[in-house]
């Protein structure tokens, strides 16, 4: 039996993971745009295990909602990444540090 | 069986939305030459909305779509001031965009999504539509900062902006996750009755206070969530930093008001202490690094920074009071911001940024009119007595004092008086420092001029009958 404790430990276990992800690498910004999406994604499942459990579709109509966002987010961010690549030719995190004080 | 949901209160909304698709497909067909008619379109749009909201104020205190969405006389303020900063924006912004060939629909139909977005924040209701209007006010922002797309700092302030906002974005909406499972609710009122009568706190409605403090203090730009700000100030073209440094300032406390005061007001005990210590380090930073900046645009990052701390001042006093001293606070900053802003705009012409301090010395012998307007705007900001930022900064403090909290009092006056030392020293460089050989005279359109003369006397008149605006605060709040 799956209770919800395990799917909050499963949710927090994603936040976690794409929260170190986005301070830990210093390599690709790529890596940063999933780890978003990871985050966004830990937020979902909480969502739907509360739904699920209070049985209220409130939390699953939410849900649908984030999904759409997360898409449109991740489009802006590539298109980002496109303009931050041909202007710097790198996407390297550690390159992008021109401005600082 | 379904009804269908007032749609009179959401006229505003949708009359925005429509105008923002409108004005984007009318842009996809005009030429170049006519490009001024997107940005006439988009003015006029911003002035029907204003009409169209007052209109709807007239039955204000009606929530519409399933309790989703309120329209109070808060909200409808807020908006107002909201539609005046982002016409100010579009009005100073004209010429300088032009110059750079920047002068694109784009600008103006993402300012307008941009401001749907605050729009939604203010009259939000329910978990759903504060993050619905934080994502559209979010992602408009994130492409106006990339919008200068040869610029290597705009893409790289963009790419900072981006992440660290989807960042904000995800941890706050992780805290609603928790809140909705505590509570089982996504409703406004029933949390704040939900959280007012559970007696007592558990350890996952804490987690959940923290997480939403997090995301909204990131939005904000309070420290330590400050990272974004300085560098996506300086990295934008101006009129996006004008854009980004006012009216979503408007937006966030109203995010403040809804989900800290309304939402979780029942908690106040616990985020009391967490606002407490990030308006000090607010504060703080924000006055003490501000000092070494030799970029105007950073230095008003770090002012803005600053004066965050001082909303959050206002709030955390918990107190209708304090709330309705933070409200004037934000209006008022935000007023003084833009002028701050239209001045570097004012001083810029094209292939020249004059966002250096040393472009603003001796401008007094180059123009002394908008010398003093400069005055005007550092001296409101600085918080001297005749100038409106005294009379934001009093009415925090008086707020504080009546809490008992006098030492945080001290400590706000004493950073005060510490960043009243950078302001004075644009002024010194005004006044006292000779120009450089090569300055040219001032090349602004007429536009620009006007408007920036007229914002800088709304500060010095604010400052000297700050008692209608006070009024009007006290008027529309009553947490």
């Amino acid at each position: 039996m799956i209770t919800l404790f395990d799917f909050l430990a499963l949710s927090g276990a994603l936040f976690a993971i794409s929260v170190a992800g986005i301070f830990l690498n210093r390599k690709n910004v790529i890596l940063l745009l999933m780890c978003i999406e990871l985050m966004l994604l830990a937020a979902n499942f909480n969502f739907i295990a509360f739904s699920r459990y209070l049985n209220d579709p409130a939390g699953q109509i939410f849900v649908f909602f984030i999904l759409t966002v997360a898409a449109a987010e991740s489009a802006i961010g590539l298109a980002i990444l496109v303009v931050l690549f041909r202007n710097h030719q790198s996407i390297n995190v550690e390159d992008i540090d021109s401005m600082k004080g | 069986m379904f009804t269908l949901p007032s749609l009179t209160q959401v006229i505003p909304e949708m009359f925005v939305l429509g105008m923002g698709c409108f004005i984007l497909v009318i842009d996809a067909f005009i030429s170049d030459r006519l490009r001024s008619i997107s940005y006439w379109l988009s003015l006029a749009s911003v002035a029907a909305t204003a009409w169209l909201t007052v209109t709807v104020a007239q039955n204000a205190g009606l929530l519409t779509f399933d309790d989703m969405f309120v329209n109070d006389s808060m909200g409808n303020v807020l908006k107002l001031f909201t539609y005046l900063v982002v016409a100010l924006t579009f009005l100073y912004s004209r010429s300088y965009l032009k110059d750079r060939s920047l002068f694109k629909g784009e600008f103006y139909v993402l300012g307008l999504f941009g401001m749907l977005g605050m729009m939604v924040m203010i009259s939000a209701h329910n978990f759903i539509t504060i993050y619905l209007g934080l994502e559209l006010l979010s992602l408009s922002l994130y492409a106006m900062v990339a919008l200068d797309r040869d610029s290597p700092v705009a893409s790289e302030a963009a790419m900072k902006y981006f992440v660290l906002g989807a960042i904000a974005s995800g941890t706050l909406l992780y805290g609603m996750s928790l809140l909705y499972g505590v509570t089982g609710t996504l409703d406004l009122t029933r949390l704040g009755m939900h959280i007012a009568e559970s007696a007592s706190i558990n350890i996952s409605v804490m987690l959940a206070l923290g997480f939403i403090i997090v995301g909204l203090c990131f939005k904000l730009g309070a420290v330590p969530f400050h990272m974004w700000l300085p560098d996506v100030y300086e990295g934008a073209s101006t009129p996006v930093t004008m854009y980004i440094g006012s009216a979503p300032k408007i937006a966030a406390f109203a995010l403040f008001m809804r989900l800290l005061v309304a939402g979780l007001g029942g908690l106040h005990v616990e985020w009391h202490v967490i606002l407490t210590v990030l308006a000090i380090l607010s504060m703080g930073i924000g006055s003490i690094v501000a000092i070494v900046q030799t970029n105007l645009k950073r230095l008003l990052a770090y002012s803005t920074i600053s004066h965050v701390g001082f909303v959050l001042l206002g709030i955390l006093t918990g107190t209708t009071e304090g709330y309705r001293a933070a409200m004037f606070y934000v209006v008022t900053y935000v007023i003084m911001s833009t002028a701050a802003f239209g001045m570097i705009i004012l001083l810029a012409r094209k292939g020249f940024e004059a966002d250096r301090l040393e472009d603003f010395k001796g401008l007094n012998d180059r123009s002394p009119w908008f010398a003093a307007m400069m005055l005007t705007v550092m001296f409101g900001m600085a918080g001297v007595p005749p100038f409106v930022g005294f009379f934001a900064k009093l009415y925090v403090l008086r707020a504080v004092i009546d809490i008992g909290m006098w030492w945080l009092a001290l400590v706000a006056v004493i950073f005060a008086l510490i960043s009243a030392y950078y302001y004075l020293k644009v002024v010194k460089l005004m006044y006292f420092d000779r120009a450089p050989r090569d300055a040219k005279p001032i090349q602004a359109d007429y536009d620009v001029r006007w408007v920036l003369s007229g914002n800088g006397l709304a500060i010095l008149l604010l400052g000297i009958m700050p008692g209608p605006l006070m009024a009007l605060c006290a008027r529309v709040i009553t947490f």
